[in-house]
């Protein structure tokens, strides 16, 4: 990075990044601290596990700090730290599967194929006071990880991070069409998974019953 | 040209890039006339755009406490 003419950086960020490679160690931590929650949770999305996802990101923000001085400005600082991070959860999730035969790629089949919704339930605005209810979060947080891995990772990224379509694509290292086509199901998938309330009854030869929380 | 000219498959389709403002105004004002007229189309609209909402809110995800504190402990002293 020093000496080039960075494309994607703030000035601040710019000038955070030069002192860390001068040997200034201490401005890494502000560097990477709005990114905090971003890299937490994107190896938690891969690892579903609390205790792993640190150990994950700890290892991921060591190794953005290696090899900072190789950055080059070809995207975000924050793309670049939360790629780091998802390579170094994949790597993890490969490591501890590999006596499973269990391949961490899952299926692509049916990707580009329309999805249907299941039900039809009027859903409420979502009141305020919801958002912090631990109910609601459990609700959410068990829809999400139903999801296959590659929906789970799309979610995370665009509507959790809300990082850009084409910083997804970077991260994911897919086709901007492909961050589209599996948002859409992901978001369609969540909202079958959630609609039903988080008692999950519904029947569509009943009346809805207004069992949700909004 | 009705308001039913784009059917629900194509509006469940869209319906995403729709909440992104990520289509065509042509295809935006077919499917706002579709939302007005399908009560199953305007449900999954309200239901996705809920689950963006949800998702997208800090506080259903919080971090777990004493993560910042932690997170650098591997590149030691500085």
């Amino acid at each position: 990075m020093p000496g080039e003419a960075p494309q994607q950086l703030d000035s601040n960020e710019e000038g955070l990044i030069r002192r860390v490679c001068n040997g200034e160690a201490a401005a890494f931590e502000e560097l990477v601290r709005p990114y905090e929650r971003v890299v937490f949770l994107t190896a938690i999305s891969v690892l579903r596990n609390s205790a792993d996802a640190e150990e994950v990101a700890q290892e991921a923000v060591l190794k953005a700090f290696a090899n900072l001085p190789n950055f080059r400005a070809e995207c975000k600082f924050s793309t670049w730290l939360v790629q780091i991070t998802y390579n170094e959860a994949r790597m993890k999730l490969r490591k501890d599967r590999r006596h499973l035969f269990d391949s961490v790629d899952e299926p692509q089949e049916g990707e580009e194929g329309d999805y249907s919704p299941r039900d039809f339930a009027d859903w409420r605005p979502i009141a305020s006071e919801v958002l912090e209810n631990d109910q609601t979060r459990q609700a959410l947080e068990n829809a999400i990880n139903s999801l296959s891995s590659m929906y789970r990772e799309i979610v995370n990224l665009r509507d959790i991070q809300n990082l850009s379509i084409k910083e997804t694509a970077t991260v994911l290292g897919i086709p901007q069409s492909s961050v589209k086509t599996r948002l859409h199901r992901a978001r369609l998938l969540l909202r079958d998974a959630l609609a039903p309330g988080i008692d999950g009854r519904w029947s569509a030869k009943q009346d809805y019953r207004k069992v949700r929380p909004w | 040209m009705t308001a039913i000219e784009i059917s629900c498959a194509e509006v469940w389709r869209e319906i995403s890039n729709y909440l992104g403002g990520e289509i065509s105004a042509e295809l935006r004002d077919r499917m706002q006339a579709h939302f007005e007229v399908c009560r199953h189309c305007s449900a999954v609209l309200d239901g996705t755009r809920n689950v963006v909402e949800l998702v997208g809110d800090g506080r259903v995800f919080p971090i777990p406490e004493g993560f910042s504190r932690r997170l650098y402990r591997k590149i030691g002293p500085r």
